[in-house]
C-alpha cells in the first residue's frame, strides 16, 4: 500500500472514532437533559398556598403564623369569586325554569373545575380523599387548571382526512348576559393572588411516604425497596459468583461437562429478565414456598439469578488474567491452592471482580421485570430490615413503571414520576462512580 | 516410584549410559578435590526421569549435588534442565500429564515418595523464576508472606525475619525506609533481589534459580550475581542458565545437559577449561546451541 494511502486510512479511522465519541457525548446530553429537567421538577417548583397547607396538616411541616397569613389573604382574593357564585345562584332561583334549565349543568361543571383549582370551599363538608381535600399545590398544574376553567375544550373532526384539531372556546361566552360573566376576568388576573405560588424546595421527596398513592409526598419507600432489593441481590450473588468463577477458573479444567456448564452460564447472561421474574415466582413462591406471597426476599433472590452470570463470567476472566507468576511464587513458598488464591489471586483480581459487580448492583437497581411477580406493589410503607423477609415493597423501576401507564391521575404527578427517573439515574450514576473510584484505590494500591 | 517399566529404555540407551557412568565417576572424584571436601550430598538423583506425556524430558540422571555449593545447570532450550529444577520442588506437579520416575533424594528424603506433602517441601526447596514475580502488595507484606503462610503470626517475629531476609539480599539498605510501598514500585534488579529475599524467609535448604537474571539489564545482573555470591555457603543454589559466561562467574560446580541427558558433570574450571566429552567442549566453544 501506498504511504499517502495509509496514512489517509490511518487518519480517517482516528476521525471516525472520535466522531463516534462526539456522537455518543451528545446523544448522552439529550437523554439525560430532559431527565434532569423534568425530574428536578419535583425538589424545586412553585407551590401554592395549598401545598404549604397541605405540608403543615398532613406532614406537620411549615410555618403556623406566616401560613394562616396566607391562607387570610388567598381567601380574600378568593372571596369575589365565590360572591359572584353565590350572586348566579340566586339569580338562578330568582330566574324561571327555562333559565336554571339551561345554566344548571354547565354552572356545576364550572363549580366542580373552580374546585379542582381551588380547593373545597371553606365550610362545605370534608372530602374522603387527601387529593379532593386540597387546591393545586403547584402553580404550572394550577395555571393548567385555570386554562380549563377559562377555556372549553373541543375537537374539530370537519377535516375527516386527519386527526381532530382542538379547539378551545373561552367558557364565558356560556354565560354572556349573566352576572357570571366577570368571574373569568377576575380568575386570569388574580390567580396569583389566589394561589399565592412561591418558589419551593423540597428535598425532602426522598425521604417522605408518599400520600394517596403518590399524589402527593415523597418516594421514600420506593427508595428503600431499591436498596434492598439492589443490595439483597449482591448479598446473594457475590459469594455464590466468585465462588462459582474461582471453581470454573481454578479447579474445573477443561472437561466437556465444565465447557457444558460455562455455555450453560452464557445462555443464562442472554435470558430475558421477565423470564427471571416468572421463574422466581414459580420457584421460590409457588414451588419452595420462601414466603407465602411476594417478597423483599424472594425479590433479591430473583435479581441475583438475574446477575450471577455477569459477575460469574467476569470474575472468572479477572482470576484467569491474574498473572501466572503470581501463583507460581506463592506456591514455590509453599502455599497450598486455597492460601494462593485467597492471598494472592482474588486480591489482584479484585479490580475486575469489583467492576463485574457494580455493574450488576446498577443493573439489579434498575431492572423491573424479574421484581412484577416477586417483590414489587405500587404502594406500600418503607418496610423495616426484618420486614424483606415476607413483605412486598414500592420499588422505584416499578413504580416508574406503574406511574407511567396504570396511575388514574397520571397528568396530574408526572413530577412525581420523573423524580423517580430522575433519582433512579442518579442512584446508578453514584453507584457507578463509587465503582470507578473504590476500583481506582484498589489498582492503584495493586499497581504501586 | 521407580519405574519397573525401564528396561527397556536402559538397553537403548546403553551406549549413552557408560558415558554418563564415566562422566558420574569422574564427577565424584572431582567433588571431593574441592575446597569444600566434605560436605554431605544434600540432592541426589538416581536414574531420575521426568516424563511429559509420552516425551521424557529428563532422562534416567543421576548426580550428586553437594551441600553449600552454587551448582549451574547449562545446556541448549529444551534440553530439560528448566524440567530438572522444578522437578527438585515439584513445581511440574501443575502441569497435567507430567510424572516422574527414578528417584530423587533432598537430604535423604525421597522428593517424590508418597505422601510427601508438597506444602513442607516447598518450604524446604525455593524458588527464583525468570521473571521478578513480587506480589503486588508491599514489600514487607512480600517477605512476610511465606513465613505467615507457614504459621508465624507475632509481629515482631515477622519484622525481625524480613529485615534478616532483606539484609542477606543486599536490599536492606535500600528499602529500609520504604518497607510499606507496593514491591512493583522497585526497579526489576531490585524485584529480583527481593524475590530471593522472599525465597530465603522460609528458611529452605536449597534454593533454586530459573534464569534468574534473563529478564534484566546488565547492572542487575551484576548485583544478581554478587549476591548469588554472597549467598553462598549459607544455602545451597542450583542455578539454570543459558548464559555460559554467568555460569563460569558464579558456579563452583557445573552440569551440561543435552536432550534430557546429564551429558558432563564437574567443577566449573574443570568443565569449562577441559571438558572431557565432546560434546560438552562444541557447547561451550560455541559450536552449537
Amino acid at each position: 500500500m501506498e504511504v499517502g494511502t495509509r496514512k489517509l486510512l490511518d487518519r480517517s479511522f482516528t476521525s471516525v472514532g472520535f466522531l463516534a465519541i462526539i456522537l455518543m457525548a451528545v446523544s448522552l446530553v439529550i437523554l439525560l437533559q430532559p431527565i434532569i429537567i423534568r425530574g428536578g421538577k419535583a425538589f424545586v417548583f412553585k407551590g401554592t398556598v395549598e401545598y404549604r397547607k397541605l405540608m403543615r396538616e398532613q406532614f406537620g411541616r411549615g410555618n403556623v403564623e406566616e401560613l394562616s397569613m396566607d391562607l387570610e389573604e388567598a381567601r380574600l382574593a378568593r372571596k369575589p369569586v365565590y360572591d359572584l357564585l353565590d350572586a348566579f345562584e340566586n339569580e338562578m332561583k330568582e330566574q324561571d325554569s327555562s333559565f336554571r334549565r339551561q345554566y344548571r349543568a354547565d354552572f356545576r361543571e364550572l363549580k366542580e373545575l373552580l374546585e379542582e383549582l381551588l380547593g373545597p370551599r371553606e365550610g362545605e363538608r370534608r372530602r374522603a380523599l387527601i387529593r379532593k381535600q386540597y387546591g393545586q399545590t403547584r402553580h404550572d398544574r394550577s395555571l393548567v387548571k385555570l386554562r380549563h376553567v377559562i377555556y372549553i375544550e373541543g375537537y374539530d373532526y370537519s377535516d375527516t382526512s386527519g386527526m381532530g384539531v382542538k379547539v378551545e372556546t373561552p367558557r364565558a361566552e356560556l354565560f354572556t348576559g349573566t352576572s357570571l360573566e366577570p368571574l373569568f376576568g377576575i380568575l386570569e388576573t388574580d390567580i396569583g393572588k389566589m394561589m399565592k405560588p412561591k418558589l419551593t424546595v423540597y428535598w425532602r421527596f426522598l425521604f417522605d411516604k408518599s400520600i394517596d398513592a403518590h399524589f402527593f409526598g415523597g418516594i421514600w419507600p420506593e427508595m428503600l425497596g431499591t436498596f434492598y432489593l439492589a443490595f439483597g441481590a449482591m448479598l446473594f450473588a457475590i459469594p455464590l459468583g466468585i465462588i462459582t468463577a474461582i471453581y470454573l477458573a481454578e479447579y474445573a479444567g477443561t472437561g466437556r461437562f465444565v465447557s457444558l456448564i460455562r455455555i450453560c452460564i452464557s445462555s443464562l447472561a442472554g435470558v430475558p429478565s421477565v423470564v427471571f421474574g416468572l421463574f422466581g415466582l414459580a420457584f421460590f413462591i409457588n414451588t419452595v414456598h420462601i414466603s407465602s406471597s411476594k417478597s423483599v426476599l424472594v425479590g433479591a433472590m430473583t435479581l441475583a439469578l438475574l446477575i450471577l452470570p455477569t459477575i460469574i463470567r467476569a470474575s472468572e476472566e479477572a482470576i484467569l488474567a491474574v498473572p501466572h507468576g503470581f501463583r507460581e511464587a506463592s506456591m514455590s513458598l509453599g502455599a497450598g491452592k486455597w492460601h494462593t488464591i485467597v492471598r494472592v489471586v482474588l486480591p489482584a483480581a479484585l479490580p475486575g471482580i469489583l467492576t463485574s459487580t457494580i455493574i450488576s448492583l446498577g443493573r439489579a437497581a434498575g431492572e423491573t421485570a424479574p421484581i412484577i411477580f416477586t417483590a414489587a406493589v405500587s404502594v406500600g410503607k418503607p418496610l423495616s430490615l426484618f420486614q424483606t423477609f415476607s413483605q412486598p415493597t414500592p420499588a422505584l423501576p416499578w413504580n416508574i413503571y406503574n406511574l407511567a401507564t396504570e396511575h388514574e391521575a397520571v397528568d396530574e404527578i408526572r413530577h412525581v414520576q420523573y423524580g423517580m427517573v430522575f433519582t433512579l439515574v442518579m442512584m446508578v450514576f453514584l453507584l457507578n462512580l463509587a465503582a470507578i473510584i473504590l476500583r481506582a484505590r484498589v489498582s492503584k494500591r495493586l499497581r504501586g | 516410584m521407580e519405574g519397573s517399566d525401564t528396561g527397556g529404555l536402559l538397553e537403548l540407551n546403553s551406549s549413552r549410559k557408560k558415558d554418563l557412568v564415566q562422566v558420574e565417576s569422574n564427577g565424584q572424584k572431582n567433588l571431593f578435590n574441592l575446597e569444600s571436601a566434605g560436605k554431605n550430598n544434600l540432592l541426589t538423583a538416581e536414574r531420575f526421569s521426568v516424563f511429559y506425556g509420552e516425551n521424557e524430558a529428563v532422562r534416567k540422571i543421576d548426580i550428586k549435588i553437594p551441600e553449600g555449593l552454587v551448582t549451574a545447570i547449562i545446556g541448549p532450550s529444551g534440553c530439560g534442565k528448566s524440567t530438572f529444577l522444578r522437578a527438585v520442588n515439584r513445581m511440574n506437579d501443575l502441569i497435567p500429564g507430567c510424572k516422574a520416575s527414578g528417584v530423587l533424594r533432598l537430604d535423604g528424603q525421597d522428593i517424590y515418595a508418597q505422601g510427601v506433602d508438597t506444602v513442607m517441601l516447598r518450604k524446604e526447596v525455593g524458588m527464583v523464576f525468570q521473571k521478578p514475580n513480587p506480589f503486588p502488595k508491599s514489600i514487607f507484606d512480600n517477605i512476610s508472606f511465606g513465613p505467615r503462610i507457614h504459621g508465624i503470626r507475632d509481629k515482631s517475629k515477622l519484622s525481625a525475619i524480613v529485615e534478616k531476609s532483606l539484609r542477606q539480599a543486599a536490599l536492606w539498605d535500600e528499602v529500609k525506609d520504604r518497607l510499606g510501598d507496593n514491591a512493583l514500585r522497585l526497579s526489576g534488579g531490585q524485584q529480583q533481589r527481593l524475590c530471593i529475599a522472599r525465597a530465603i524467609a522460609v528458611k529452605p535448604k536449597i534454593l533454586l534459580m530459573d534464569e534468574p537474571a534473563s529478564a534484566l539489564d546488565p547492572r542487575s545482573t551484576a548485583s544478581i550475581e554478587d549476591l548469588i555470591a554472597e549467598l553462598k555457603g549459607r544455602y545451597t543454589i542450583l542455578i539454570v542458565t543459558h548464559n555460559m559466561q554467568q555460569a563460569a562467574r558464579v558456579s563452583d560446580l557445573t552440569a551440561f545437559f543435552y536432550e534430557g541427558d546429564l551429558i558432563e558433570f564437574g567443577e566449573t574450571s574443570q568443565i569449562f577449561t577441559k571438558p572431557r566429552i565432546k560434546r560438552t567442549e562444541d557447547y561451550i566453544t560455541g559450536r552449537f546451541g
